[in-house]
This record gives structure tokens, C-alpha cells and sequence, in this order.
């Protein structure tokens, strides 16, 4: 089957006064129709810029998308233009931040900004578009979904706000939602609550979703497939419970080992060596060997690219290409 | 919210009250008067009309008189002209009006549409031609840009007459008059324009800047909605909130004249009237006049404050 989302060779970059950031470099995933794809990593590793490059949101003109292909339905989103772009953007395609806090206009009302996709992509009137905003609030569990639409941003808490975030997003039925750190900025019972109300939209409307984390148990809990990241490029990708139980990658490793573990009490929860290089200073190796506890002398000269080790899982790393080298 | 209203009125009054023992001690304790500058006076007459005008009282029950009178409404005889302070006000205060009016709502309108282009093409050409032309206006001073739009329109050109609000000599009624006061108020309105642009386009486009990086502009976007929609509909009422203290600023101004304008396009205005008014030490009308500006001053903050309560849903008062 055709899968409903193609990313391949995907690079982006950004200018700085330093130099140019290749904060995308080089990748390729796919995303099928109803599947939950997980990309992981930490902090600058490039995953957010993936979402907004699939977006056509990188802030030009300091960014910018430099090659590859993004093909969604029968569209090459790079390809098409400002006009059938936006067409796309929040119809099918949706996305929905870490910041519900500052994502919603303030001087706006709630109604108001949920209104906007629904006139716009499904030509309702205001007078229906408000009705259907008020079941979208009642539909994410908000009670009082009135009084809600008829309120401001500050009145809400960041929970309630990134429901309606969500309610939002799957306005207009997209087939792809994206998710990027939805929620990060939540406590810890509401990021379940908001986990669940994805994966119910998700159940009951066949929509894929691409869940931006760098909260493993997240992984664990929605992936169907995964993609560790970093500094820009995946290092490892496979079925979620084939690379939680054989993870390949060092990096992808030790992400696992420095989750901490209910019931488990440890002297000092274990964490990965050293810091995410900085863009600027990469050269061609394997951009995780200065934090690798398996570094070899290939390592630190060429590019491991990434390769299937069979079980359907894929990683860049010389441990294994080496192994396949020697048999 | 009328607890708010009715705290607030109390400061007002007690600012206003502290301003005019301040105003009142300042014009009352400025060595000389009406009656000193007169050389054409001998020293009987001069104590004779000190008595008259009540100038030889202590300063403390001069005082009284006048903040009495004051809150009655009346703000006493201007010496010069014989005629009561506020009447004085009417006749001229409209004139400065009418130019400060005009220029405001044109400069703020230009502001508003530059400043948002420049602040969405950031770093474009346009955006550079812009700041290079803003910052040309800022330096160059009003009584030159002033004398030089005269010597090219009025004197070269002939386009435009070069002073006064009417053709002297004149007795156009009707639209005939208000064609002749629009074509004498096109030269100050302009410069007053240009004057005040620069920094009020700065203004808007840093604002503008600072709003659309915010996450909202971005979710709006993601909405898929076309780029005007987010401009003016996301972005510029967010980027307008900051500019609401400077119309409590715009108060004052639109009815204290320009003193140097004026004078430069001979324009019968209040600013004119209060400099004519300084040299002859005509201190009813100096008092008048500045209290008038303290009181809008006032107002104008109360204002602004009025309407942020309007513009953002956030402020409670």
C-alpha cells in the first residue's frame, strides 16, 4: 500500500552569522495511513524543524528547505505552491505545538480561533462553523463548551488549552496530524489525558499521527514505529517493540538506559556522556563518537550511513557495518 | 471596575491640584510681570494698576483667588487682550486643532501601513529604503524642512501659499472657505506629518516584529490561513495594544498647538497666541493655557487606560 506520507533525502538548513545549519540533513521516513510514527531525540537534534519543513513553516528567509521530497497524497509538498500549500496546511495536514500557553492569540476568543480552519477549508457559515466549534470543545472533554468558546485564552489553563489545540487541528478531519511535544509543557496527569485523547481521535478517524518527543515512555505508550534522531540525521528507526527490546545504536541505547525505572532505585540515574555537537563543527563521522563508548577509529573519519539489519530495523553505525564487513 | 473609576478620579484630582500650586508658583515667582515690562508707565501708575489687578496681595491669597475662580470656571482676563482667558482659548485652540488633528490621523495611518509592510519584508529593499527615509526625517529640523517646503512650493512654484489660514484681505464664505483653509493647512500638515512619522513607524514595526514571532502567528499559519488574515487579523490588533499609551500622549497635543509651526506658517493657533503671550508676561493666560494641558494630560492617561480595558481582554481593571 501507497503510504500517505513520504519524506525522503529531506534537508534543511539555516543561515546564522556563524555559518550555515544543517539542522535537517538527509532523511527519509515514511508514514502510513493510520499509523503512529514516533520521532525521538534530544533537544536541537532536528525534530521539530522536520515537522516545520513538512509544514512550509521554517522561518525564511533564515531557513530554508534545500532538497528532498515530501510527498503526501499525490502532492510533493515542496513542490507546491504558497496557494495550494495552504489548502493543505490545517485541512488535511494539521499540527499542534509544545506552547499551548502562547499558541493561541490572546486578544481572540477561543470560539473564534476554532471557527477560522472550518470556514475557511469547509466553507461553513459563521453561524454553523460556531455551532461545530462548541461540539469540537464538548468532543476533547472541555464541559461548559459554550461558556468556553465565548472565553479568552488567559481564562484557560495550559491543559485545557492544548485541547483545544487539538480540537483545532482535527477540525477538518486531517489525515496526518502532527504532534510536537504536545505535551511537554503539561503535568504528568494531564500529559495522559491529552495521550489518550490522541489516541481516540486517532482510533475513531483513521487519521496518522507523527508524535514529535523526547519522552520515551510517550514512545513506549503510542508508537507503532519509531525514529531516533540526531544532529539531524536518524540514527536508528524500527517497530516500537523491536527497538525498545534490541535497541541498536549506542545513542539509541543509552536514551533507554537513562529512563528512569518504576520501582527501581538507583545511586545516580545513568545519562548519555558529553553534549549534542555543535552544527557548526561537524565533520564527516559518525556525529555521536565523542560521547560513544564504542568508538572506533572509522568513527571519527567517515559517515556510517543507515543500514536494515534485518527485523525490519535500520541503524547508522559502524558496529554493525563492520559485522557485516567481517561475515 | 467603579471602584476602580472612582480611585482613579481622586488621584486625578489630587495631581491635578498638586499641578496648579506648581504652575501657580512658578509663573507667580518668574521675576517681572504685565506691568514692569510697560517703560511707557510712570512708578504711581504702575502701583495703581498693581492694585488694580491685585498683584500687590501675598502670593498664598493670589493664589486662592485664582484655584477659586478656577474651579468655577473661570480662568480670569488675559491683560494683554482684555478678553477672559477661555474665550481666548476658543478662538484659537480650534485653529491648532484642526492641523493637529489631521496630521495625527494621517501620520498614524502611514504609520500603521509602513511599519507593518516593513516589519513583514524585514530587511527587504523596501524595508531599508524606509528606515533610511525615517531616519531622514527625524534629523532634519522642523524650521527648516518647514522654510525649505515654502521657498519650493509657496515662493518657486507657487503651488501653495505660503503662510496664514486664510488669503489676506479674504471674505470667502462657505466651500470657497474651506477650499482656502485646506490649501493653507497642506504645507504644516505635511511637515507636521513628517516629523512625526519617524518614530511612530519605528514604533509599529518593532512591535510588529516582536508579534509575529509568536507562537500564535505560527499556529495561525498552520491553520492554513492566507497571509492577510494573519497580519491584520493575528497580528496587528496585538501589535497595536503597546501604541494605546501613546494616544493618551496624542491628547495633550492635539489641543496644545505647535509653537514653532505656527510660527513658521504664521497659523493662528494657540501656540502662537501662548508665545506672544510669554513675551508680554500675560500670566492669567500662561497660567490658563498650562493648566489646560495638565488637565488633558490627565484625561489623556485615563484614556489610554479606558481603552486598554477595551483592547485586551487580559486587563481587568
Amino acid at each position: 500500500m501507497k503510504p500517505l506520507l513520504k519524506v525522503e533525502n529531506l534537508h534543511t538548513e539555516f543561515r546564522t552569522d556563524e555559518g550555515t545549519v544543517k539542522a535537517v540533513d538527509g532523511i527519509s521516513f515514511q508514514v502510513r495511513a493510520g499509523e503512529t510514527v514516533c520521532i525521538v531525540g534530544e533537544s536541537g537534534c532536528g525534530k521539530s524543524v522536520t515537522a516545520m519543513s513538512m509544514m512550509g513553516l521554517v522561518e525564511e528567509p533564515a531557513g530554508k528547505v534545500t532538497g528532498g521530497a515530501i510527498t503526501f497524497g499525490d502532492d510533493d509538498l515542496l513542490r507546491l505552491n504558497k496557494h495550494e500549500l495552504r489548502a493543505i496546511r490545517g485541512h488535511e495536514l494539521a499540527m499542534i505545538f509544545q506552547e499551548p500557553m502562547s499558541s493561541l492569540n490572546p486578544v481572540l476568543k477561543i470560539g473564534e480561533q476554532i471557527m477560522e480552519p472550518l470556514m475557511l477549508h469547509l466553507k461553513l457559515k459563521r453561524k454553523e462553523a460556531a455551532a461545530h466549534a462548541v461540539e469540537l470543545i464538548r468532543q476533547v472533554g472541555i464541559s461548559r463548551p459554550e461558556q468556553i468558546a465565548a472565553s479568552y485564552p488567559h481564562e484557560l489553563s495550559g491543559g485545557m488549552l492544548q485541547r483545544i489545540m487539538i480540537a483545532i487541528a482535527v477540525s477538518c478531519s486531517p489525515k496526518l496530524l502532527i504532534a510536537d511535544e504536545p505535551t511537554t509543557a503539561l503535568d504528568v496527569t494531564i500529559q495522559a489525558q491529552i495521550l489518550d485523547m490522541l489516541r481516540t481521535f486517532k482510533e475513531s478517524s483513521g487519521m496518522s499521527l507523527l508524535l514529535i518527543t523526547h519522552d520515551l515512555g510517550v514512545v513506549a505508550e503510542m508508537a507503532d514505529y519509531v525514529i531516533v534522531m540526531y544532529a539531524g540525521k536518524i540514527v536508528e528507526e524500527g517497530e516500537v517493540t523491536a527497538l525498545f527490546a534490541d535497541p541498536k545504536h549506542p545513542y539509541t541505547r543509552g536514551l533507554l538506559k537513562s529512563k528512569p525505572v518504576m520501582g527501581r532505585r538507583t545511586e545516580e540515574l545513568y545519562s548519555i556522556p558529553g553534549q549534542v555537537p555543535n552544527p557548526l563543527e561537524l565533520t564527516p563521522s559518525c556525529y555521536f563518537h565523542d560521547r560513544c563508548g564504542h568508538c572506533m577509529e572509522v568513527c571519527v573519519s567517515r559517515e556510517p550511513l543507515l543500514q536494515p539489519l534485518g527485523n525490519g530495523q535500520k541503524a547508522a553505525c559502524w558496529l554493525y557495518e563492520e559485522a557485516k564487513i567481517h561475515v | 471596575m467603579s471602584t476602580y473609576l472612582s480611585k482613579r478620579l481622586l488621584y486625578m484630582i489630587l495631581i491635578l491640584f498638586a499641578a496648579s500650586l506648581l504652575i501657580f508658583a512658578l509663573y507667580a515667582n518668574t521675576p517681572g510681570d504685565f506691568i514692569t515690562g510697560n517703560i511707557k508707565l510712570t512708578a504711581e501708575r504702575k502701583a495703581e494698576l498693581r492694585e488694580i489687578y491685585g498683584l500687590n496681595k501675598p502670593m498664598l491669597e493670589r493664589y486662592g483667588i485664582w484655584l477659586k475662580n478656577a474651579l468655577h470656571g473661570d480662568f480670569g482676563y488675559s491683560l494683554a487682550q482684555q478678553k477672559p482667558v477661555l474665550q481666548l482659548f476658543n478662538d484659537y485652540i480650534w485653529n491648532s486643532f484642526l492641523l493637529a488633528a489631521v496630521s495625527t490621523f494621517l501620520t498614524w495611518l502611514i504609520a500603521v501601513v509602513i511599519g507593518v509592510i516593513s516589519a513583514y519584508r524585514q530587511y527587504s529593499w523596501f524595508d531599508t529604503l524606509v528606515m533610511i527615509g525615517i531616519f531622514a526625517a527625524m534629523s532634519l529640523p522642523s524650521f527648516f524642512i518647514g522654510l525649505f517646503l515654502i521657498k519650493m512650493l509657496a515662493v518657486d512654484l507657487q503651488w501653495l501659499p505660503p503662510g496664514g489660514m486664510i488669503t489676506t484681505g479674504s471674505n470667502a464664505t462657505g466651500m470657497a472657505y474651506v477650499k482656502e483653509v485646506i490649501q493653507h493647512m497642506t504645507l504644516p500638515v505635511v511637515v507636521m506629518t513628517l516629523l512625526g512619522l519617524g518614530s511612530l513607524t519605528r514604533y509599529f514595526r518593532s512591535g510588529m516584529i516582536d508579534v509575529l514571532r509568536q507562537d500564535y502567528i505560527r499556529t495561525a499559519r498552520a491553520k492554513g490561513l492566507s497571509e492577510r488574515k494573519v497580519l491584520f487579523r493575528h497580528a496587528l490588533r496585538n501589535a497595536l495594544l503597546p501604541a494605546i499609551t501613546l494616544v493618551g500622549f496624542e491628547l495633550p497635543s492635539l489641543f496644545g498647538g505647535s509653537i514653532i509651526i505656527e510660527q513658521i506658517f504664521n497659523w493662528p493657533g494657540v501656540g502662537q497666541l501662548y508665545m506672544k503671550s510669554f513675551g508680554l508676561r500675560d500670566y492669567p493666560l500662561l497660567m490658563g493655557f498650562t493648566m489646560l494641558l495638565a488637565i488633558l494630560t490627565v484625561l489623556g492617561t485615563l484614556l489610554s487606560d479606558m481603552l486598554y480595558r477595551v483592547a485586551d481582554p487580559r486587563v481587568r481593571l
